[in-house]
């Protein structure tokens, strides 16, 4: 590869703008520059120094800053277009046909042109997951491109540094010192450096001051943590690694759960509580008329005996027993299981009586249990019924046949066959509620309805995400690596003394230069140093003060 | 008196004391000559800072016994979220006025903050039972952090319209002076939303409607403002009130537009009288007086400031929000709007810092960018809460 000599015999690579040893300009724009360009020192990047092959050019595309800040933005843009309409997973419905029509219907043409684009579920679209796929490759080419040659040229500092780069920073300065005794002022600027807590480093006639120079890597460091949090989430697509299920537990049910093999779990008791405050007005506004105020699943987690047959629920072993409400999750073995629906007084048990429709008298009561409806129930000897159809959502007729339109039982309806002393054939009988149809004409009997029992159902999930600990970590070198990025900065002080004990100087900063002038008014002050200018300040014309 | 009224006190006392703190502000920065005035202005902004703190203080007080009435943090509405956002741009203008020293940030920080808590102060100040999903102190911890953060981001536009408002030249015809009234006006469209509200709530406007929604309910609702735009298939059920002029499809909130039309309508007629009365632009009368403050430091303040608040609003906006998901639902994230919006303020302003790396993008560009970002907040405070539904929506 080629080689940029200095003129002070140092070879550097291609690309570099400023010598690795004295910092003498190397490049034309460089020389021609007022104020040099200090980002990576001047170090030369991966990515300026080869441009041949696919890989390099590759390369190169992903570790621009341009293309990454490009690619932010996109993925910006992307995931906001996300947010004009709610997206599948929070609309009640399942079917594609469903979907296509709840856009058309809530939103018009725009809904539907929504919905075909695929925007409905813009976050699992694969063009979505390619976006944030070519940020994380440019995240991670540009901080290799460029942490490398930053982490060298930091390490190998040299402490004197040549007029012509001293001259090209931002804040300079120049001449006699004021009084006292020039012998003895690189000593005085040590001192007081080292009081601003600096690392003072002397070479010849030559200071350097440092201070906050691992900042430096903060950036790295928080690309670094950026980068396991999306390998974590990442991991979720591992088998065994996630497990989302949701399941619904009806009380007094005991339950196999999902995804958790060989677990049950009990649901004792559902509780809603409400607020008992007087409407505010902010309900009155959203037509709220009651605060929720605790979902609550009473629970009770059993686990199957070792050598039982899957399925089986007889010999549990009771493992953990925890009223589960919303935002306290039961958590089992890294299994959490959450509150997250509830149904109140779903139809549980329908009770009738087999009466005589004339005299009255009732042979005795049949109690159904809609969840797990009997073939037959038998009163006495002589008196029995059976159940010949059992629709427990009942949705009307079709071609004379009756139909179900969930397995839910929200509007159960039966067949029954009563078998009576009178009738020892039966009768046929239909019954819904609130109808009765009786298919050979006029029965003598009838089942004659008493009430219902009901009872509450919990939806729950049932959660395990194995990538949690890994994303926390992740999380956590991010935050770490902004910290130190954001709330330290690199503070340098060069200083060399002519051989007439004049005062040159040069002082850079990657971020705070207030807090820079501020040490440099300090030691100005103490040293007696040659006041300094800031050559930025004189490009934009300085207007006013800064005492405002 | 009760604890909640204290409360409503001390909220009023800060606001008084945000009034008073800009005329000192404005007071501290006047371009006045040199004998003895640096001095007299020192004074100013001596005193302005000290009735600042002061009134935050007083806010501070108001949150405290606001939350020790309600018995949890009181950011749980609308009201009391933008409130102790307002609070919270406060301190950060303080935290920074202490790093720098620059009065004239006062002289936005501080009417920024008394248009938010006017804004606020329009929304039910009733204190709301929590769903149970929020009685957890991950929300407390959450919101809080997430406000902060995104307060001290605020600071990086305060210093961007201060800088704009001396580097834009209101003389000639540029893009940016177009850009900047807009800014302005935009500002006189929050007053005409407090003034819409307080003027038709004075007069006691109300006017009820049925109307049929996306799903064919039919349901009822109260105007409080004349209705210029009707909900779907709306029928007027109270007496002499206005028939709206329009009626609007189901997806359209047409109570909320029609808001939104009083207060373009109000604050444009108060904008037009004050562009009358002083026959220049806004920004042509605010130009002369931060002539004094120095665009360089400005600049710095802007980035320090987003580099101060970029990790806060982080930590808040993102991982405690994520603790907090999992342990509601069961989920870190959900691609809820409001969540994708924090998503989006983050990417905006890790751009915003890339950009800075690059040459050019620094000044004007910035100032540009700080204003957007502010922007973007303000649409996450006001559009996701009011019109995209999800489950942060407060309304
Ligand atoms: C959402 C994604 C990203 C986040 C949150 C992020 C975060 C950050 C932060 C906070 C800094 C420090 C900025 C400062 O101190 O002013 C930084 C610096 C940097 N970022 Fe990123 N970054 C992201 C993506 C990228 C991408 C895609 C690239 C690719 C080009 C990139 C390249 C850089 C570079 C080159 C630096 C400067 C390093 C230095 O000063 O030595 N970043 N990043």
């Amino acid at each position: 590869m080629e080689k940029l000599i200095c003129v002070c015999g140092h070879e550097n690579p291609a690309g570099t703008k400023l010598c690795g040893k004295c910092g003498r300009p190397l490049t034309e724009e460089a020389k021609e520059s007022k104020i040099v360009d200090m980002k990576y020192d001047g170090a030369a990047i991966r990515s300026k120094t080869r441009n041949k092959s696919i890989v390099d050019k590759v390369w190169n595309f992903f570790s621009s800053v341009k293309v990454g800040i490009a690619l932010i933005i996109i993925n910006l843009v992307a995931a906001s277009i996300g947010t004009i309409f709610p997206q599948e997973f929070y609309i009640s419905v399942s079917t594609e046909a469903e979907k296509a029509a709840y856009y058309e219907d809530t939103y018009g043409s725009i809904g539907k042109l929504y919905y075909e684009l695929g925007l409905s579920d813009v976050y699992n679209a694969w063009w979505f997951q390619i976006l944030v796929g070519m940020l994380a490759i440019s995240i991670i080419v540009a901080s290799i491109d460029r942490g490398i040659p930053l982490h060298r040229s930091l390490k190998n500092q040299r402490v004197k540094r040549h007029e012509s780069f001293m001259k090209r920073q931002r804040v300079v300065a120049e001449g006699p010192v004021a009084n006292g005794d020039p012998a003895q002022t690189l000593n005085m600027i040590e001192e007081k450096m080292k009081s601003l807590k600096y690392k003072v480093r002397r070479d010849g006639n030559a200071l350097l001051a440092e201070r906050g120079r691992f900042s430096r890597y903060g950036p790295y460091i928080n690309h670094c943590g950026l980068i396991i949090f999306l390998a974590a989430v990442m991991l979720r697509l591992v088998p065994g690694f996630y497990v989302d299920e949701s399941m619904w537990v009806r009380e007094g049910e005991v339950r196999a759960v999902p995804g958790m093999e060989g677990y049950f779990i009990e649901n004792e008791a559902f509780i809603l509580e409400l607020h008992d405050n007087e409407k505010t007005e902010n309900q009155e506004l959203q037509g709220v008329n009651a605060v929720a105020k605790n979902f609550q699943t009473n629970a009770k987690l059993y686990k199957q005996a070792e050598d039982a047959v899957p399925g089986q629920t007889d010999n549990l072993e009771l493992v953990k027993e925890y009223s589960i409400r919303v935002n306290h999750p039961l958590q089992y073995e890294g299994y959490s299981f959450y509150q997250m629906d509830f149904r109140m007084n779903e139809l549980s048990v329908m009770n009738f009586q087999l009466t005589n429709k004339e005299t009255g008298e009732a042979l005795g009561p049949v109690s159904i249990d809609l969840t797990n409806p009997q073939d037959e129930y038998i009163i006495n000897e002589q008196a029995k019924v059976e159940l010949l159809g059992y629709y427990p959502d009942f949705s009307g007729f079709e071609n004379g046949e009756p139909q179900t339109l969930t397995p839910t039982p929200n509007n159960p309806a039966f067949i029954f066959k009563m078998t009576t002393p009178e009738h020892p054939d039966g009768e046929v009988s239909f019954v819904a509620i609130q109808q009765t149809i009786e298919p050979n004409g006029d029965n003598e009997y009838k089942m004659a309805f008493q009430g219902v029992e009901t009872r509450n159902m919990s939806g729950l999930t049932v959660h395990k995400d194995s990538s949690i600990p890994l994303l926390a970590v992740g999380g956590a070198i991010f935050m770490i690596g902004v910290a130190i990025g954001s709330y330290w900065n690199h503070r340098r002080l060069w200083v060399e003394q002519l051989e007439d004990g004049t005062i040159r100087l040069a002082a850079h900063t990657n971020k705070n230069w207030f807090g820079m002038k501020k040490d440099l008014d300090a030691v100005s002050e103490y040293a007696k140093l040659p006041k300094y200018l800031d050559q930025s300040e004189e490009i934009e014309e300085k207007e006013g003060d800064s005492a405002l | 008196m009760s604890l909640i009224d204290l409360s409503g006190n001390f909220l009023f006392i800060a606001f008084i004391a945000y009034l008073v703190g800009t005329l000192l502000f404005g007071g501290a920065i006047k371009n006045t000559k040199p004998d003895g005035a640096a001095k007299r202005a020192d004074n100013w902004g001596k005193l302005a800072i000290i009735v600042t703190v002061v009134g935050f203080l007083a806010h501070l007080a108001y949150f405290i016994t606001r939350w020790i009435y309600t018995g949890h943090a009181p950011v749980s509405n609308m009201f009391e979220f933008t409130t102790a956002f307002g609070m919270f741009i406060i301190g950060a203008f303080i935290l920074i006025y202490y790093m720098y020293r620059i009065s004239a940030l006062g002289l936005i920080a501080l009417p920024v903050a008394i248009l938010i808590i006017g804004y606020a102060a329009m929304f039910p100040s009733e204190a709301d039972p929590l769903v149970p999903s929020l009685q957890s102190y991950w929300l407390t911890i959450h919101v809080i952090t997430a406000a902060m953060g995104q307060s001290i981001l605020a600071i990086s536009a305060v210093a961007g319209l201060l800088y704009l408002l001396k580097a834009v030249d209101p003389k000639s015809k540029t893009k940016s002076r177009f850009w900047m009234e807009a800014v302005l006006y935009f500002c006189f469209l929050v007053v005409g939303f407090i003034l819409a509200t307080v003027i038709f709530k004075g007069m006691g406007y109300e006017a009820n409607f049925s109307y049929v929604n996306a799903q064919g309910k039919e349901l009822e609702i109260t105007y409080n403002m004349p209705a210029v735009f009707g909900m779907n298939d709306y029928t007027l059920l109270t007496d002499g009130k206005m028939e709206p002029l329009v009626e609007m499809p189901p997806v359209i909130n047409a109570k909320k537009l029609t808001t939104v039309f009083w207060s373009f309508v109000i604050g444009s007629v108060v904008y037009l009288l004050v562009r009358l009365i002083s026959r220049k632009r806004i920004l042509e009368m605010l130009h002369p007086l931060v002539q004094k403050v120095n665009l360089n430091l400005l600049d710095e303040v802007g980035y320090r400031s987003v580099l101060i608040g970029f990790p806060v609003f982080t930590l808040g906006a993102l991982v405690f929000a994520m603790i907090w998901a999992q342990e509601a639902w069961g989920r870190y994230w959900g691609w809820d709007p409001k969540e994708v919006w924090a998503l989006i303020t983050w990417l905006f302003y890790a751009a915003y810092l890339h950009l800075r790396l690059s040459k050019g993008w620094e000044g004007k560009k910035s100032a540009w960018l700080a204003l957007i970002g502010f922007a973007i907040i303000l649409f996450n405070l006001i559009v996701v809460n009011l019109v995209i539904a999800g489950l942060h929506s407060y309304a």
